[in-house]
């Protein structure tokens, strides 16, 4: 005999029932054949004799029917209807399955059934869409990676490589006659030949230069964002004679020195060290195309400072 | 006397073993008396001006964890020191040699040491000429189309990956960005494909951080995918220039040498148009060094016929080419060209593939 006021008597309210969920608002009912999912008085699989629930498997529906007679043999107690797929022959079925029961099981189990519908179409089309795909990461294999990458890094030079990559071109011409720097050889033998003459029209010009020179000098190291480029340290500590070739002769050279010296000076005072071999450089590239390309060293200037 | 010596010794080698330079003839007596001590059978020649162990003796068969520690440490330094000796004794016979001297040999890099590779390109090879006449990209070089590029991202990009795709999108001229909202690449691709682009890129976003690019040539091209690593933006960069203008950059490859590399070499060409602007000074270099491809973004400027200084703006990233499929993109029935699989591949650390 099956007393249901007793049973709710004692799990629901007075002791203890393994599969109530309590919460600060409401009971929670974790028994898999909860129609509702709450713990109530008349929800309770366990407190009802007649109950009946909707439950799916793997896209099918079924309804549950509970069998109080087996009550005995709780394997058997439960009796299952497979529903059709059809939404209203499933509602028609469950209504005739379910005549002279209970109002509030019959309603119930309609709405659940349409629950359960409505989820099994979403994650249908769910499929459809895309989908998102993980991939597991091997922390081993990232740790060994990301030290090969340092090492290549590392192994790759990459400023040398593209500072070479660069002259290669120029070398090879690619750049037309857009840089006019005399091609090595040319250049030396024109040296050879024309030196005095050389030293004449550099020595008038001398004047003009130094002048411009310490004007540029000083607005620049007013300036505190120069440093245009990085590199100026690196490369200008290899001796200054290389850059001779195409013009200075060697006093003009020594002058270029005191005034390196002198901006050096100035700017290790105010800031650091790229500003002052940035105007040094700023200033010998001034110096190179006042030399050979007069007519576009505004256009150049314009276009470093942009 | 033996018996009376040991404790002896025992103290003086604890005391010495916080010395830096021991004496040698009282070590090679400790070493005696340790082997008495343990009964080893060996008949040896102590020399005790000279700190050689006999060839029997060896530093693991003594059981005191202290005392084994520093006689390996003595051992390493003995070591140590005949290097050095060996070095200096080289290095006066080739000063002394002078012009004569053999030349130095060039210490063994990982460059040095790689694999044979089969598929190495051969600049006159003319099947690989051939082949790249015909490929995809031909119509590209052959200077028939303009590339244009659209950089898009997985779904909801974070703040990270948006601004590196904005600087991608400036890095890289005639290029548009445009939000994914979690849209199918495969419907994406017919469109892209009616709008005249040639190439799609897509950064795949992981924890608010770029770490993967799917790069395909829209219309049939191959389509590769990479590891994203080392995403440095515009404004991380240290001593960097001004933005860059709306200038084609000059585009630099570096190290592709095998067939597959060629490949994936010509596949970063074609993002640019096919005459840079000189005027823009700018370079775009793809090098690619032990299988990492590294991307940079400079500007440069000739100082003289020999030195240019370079600086860099833009964003830089390294790569690592994870698959490279013939088709457009189609992660169930492409065909796949290459793909990296990890336990045959990376076995060989002198082995590499692009």
């Amino acid at each position: 005999m099956q007393h249901d006021d007793v049973i709710w008597d004692i799990i629901g309210n007075q002791q203890f029932c393994s599969f109530k969920v309590k919460t600060k608002s409401q009971g929670f009912c974790r028994n898999e054949y909860n129609i509702t999912g709450l713990c109530n008085r008349s929800s309770c699989p366990l407190a009802n004799s007649q109950y009946a629930t909707i439950r799916e498997e793997k896209g099918q529906c079924f309804l549950y029917m509970k069998v109080i007679e087996r009550a005995a043999f709780p394997a058997k107690m439960w009796e299952k209807v497979k529903l059709s797929k059809n939404y209203e022959k499933a509602l028609e079925q469950i209504d005739e399955n379910l005549i002279y029961w209970p109002r509030f099981i019959r309603h119930k189990c309609k709405q659940r059934f349409t629950k359960i519908t409505q989820y099994l179409i979403r994650m249908r089309k769910l499929v459809l869409k895309r989908q998102r795909k993980l991939v597991p990461l091997s922390r081993k294999v990232e740790r060994r990676e990301k030290r090969k990458e340092e090492k290549a890094l590392i192994a790759a030079q990459l400023d040398n490589a593209i500072e070479k990559e660069l002259l290669e071109r120029l070398k090879q011409g690619t750049y037309g006659d857009i840089y006019n720097f005399p091609v090595h050889a040319f250049d030396r033998a024109l040296e050879q030949q024309d030196e005095e003459s050389e030293e004449e029209e550099e020595e008038e010009e001398e004047d003009d230069e130094d002048v411009g020179k310490r004007e540029f000098v000083e607005e620049e190291v007013e300036e505190s964002d120069l440093s245009d480029f990085e590199d100026m340290n690196k490369l200008r500590t290899s001796s200054d004679e290389e850059q001779d070739d195409e013009e200075e002769e060697s006093s003009e050279e020594e002058e270029e020195e005191e005034m390196e010296m002198e901006t050096k000076a100035k700017a290790l005072r105010s800031k650091g060290k790229s500003p002052a071999n940035g105007s040094v450089a700023r200033k010998k590239r001034a110096y190179v195309e006042i030399e050979y390309e007069q007519e576009t060293e505004p256009a150049t200037k314009s276009r470093a400072t942009s | 006397m033996d018996i009376t010596e040991v404790p002896v010794s025992e103290d003086s080698k604890g005391k010495k073993k916080k010395n830096k330079k021991p004496k040698m003839k009282s070590k090679a007596g400790n070493g005696e008396a340790e082997k008495k001590q343990q009964e080893v059978v060996v008949v040896e020649n102590m020399e005790k001006s000279e700190p050689a162990f006999p060839p029997s003796f060896s530093v693991s068969e003594i059981k005191n964890k202290q005392r084994r520690h520093f006689m390996f440490m003595k051992l390493k330094q003995e070591k140590r020191k005949q290097k050095m000796q060996l070095k200096k004794k080289k290095k006066k016979e080739r000063e002394a040699l002078g012009d004569k001297a053999p030349p130095k040999e060039v210490p063994k890099t990982i460059e040095n040491q790689r694999v044979y590779d089969e598929t190495v390109v051969d600049p006159e090879d003319e099947e690989v000429a051939f082949d790249e006449g015909t490929d995809e990209f031909s119509a590209y070089f052959n200077g028939l189309t303009n590339p244009k590029v659209l950089i898009t991202t997985s779904d909801r990009p974070r703040g990270r990956t948006v601004r590196f795709c904005e600087q991608l999108a400036t890095v890289i001229p005639n290029a548009h960005v445009y939000y994914r909202r979690g849209l199918a690449l495969k419907r994406v691709i017919p469109q892209c494909i009616a709008r005249d682009f040639t190439y799609l890129i897509v950064i795949n976003e992981d924890r608010k951080v770029p770490n993967g690019m799917v790069l395909c040539h829209l219309p049939d091209g191959p389509t590769a995918h990479f590891k994203v690593s080392s995403v440095r933006l515009r404004k991380e960069m240290k001593r960097r220039g001004k933005d860059p203008t709306e200038h084609s950059p000059e585009v630099i490859l570096n190290n592709f040498t095998t067939r597959l590399g060629h490949s994936i070499g010509r596949l970063f060409a074609a993002l640019f148009p096919q005459d840079p602007q000189f005027v823009g000074r700018q370079v775009a270099t793809f090098h690619n060094q032990r299988d990492f491809i590294f991307f940079r973004f400079h500007r440069y400027i000739f100082k003289n016929e020999k030195r240019v200084g370079i600086q860099e703006l833009g964003p830089r990233f390294t790569l690592k080419l994870r698959s490279l499929q013939k088709g457009t993109f189609d992660s169930k029935f492409g065909e796949y060209e290459w793909v990296l699989k990890r336990h045959e591949m990376d076995a060989c650390r002198r082995k590499f593939q692009l």
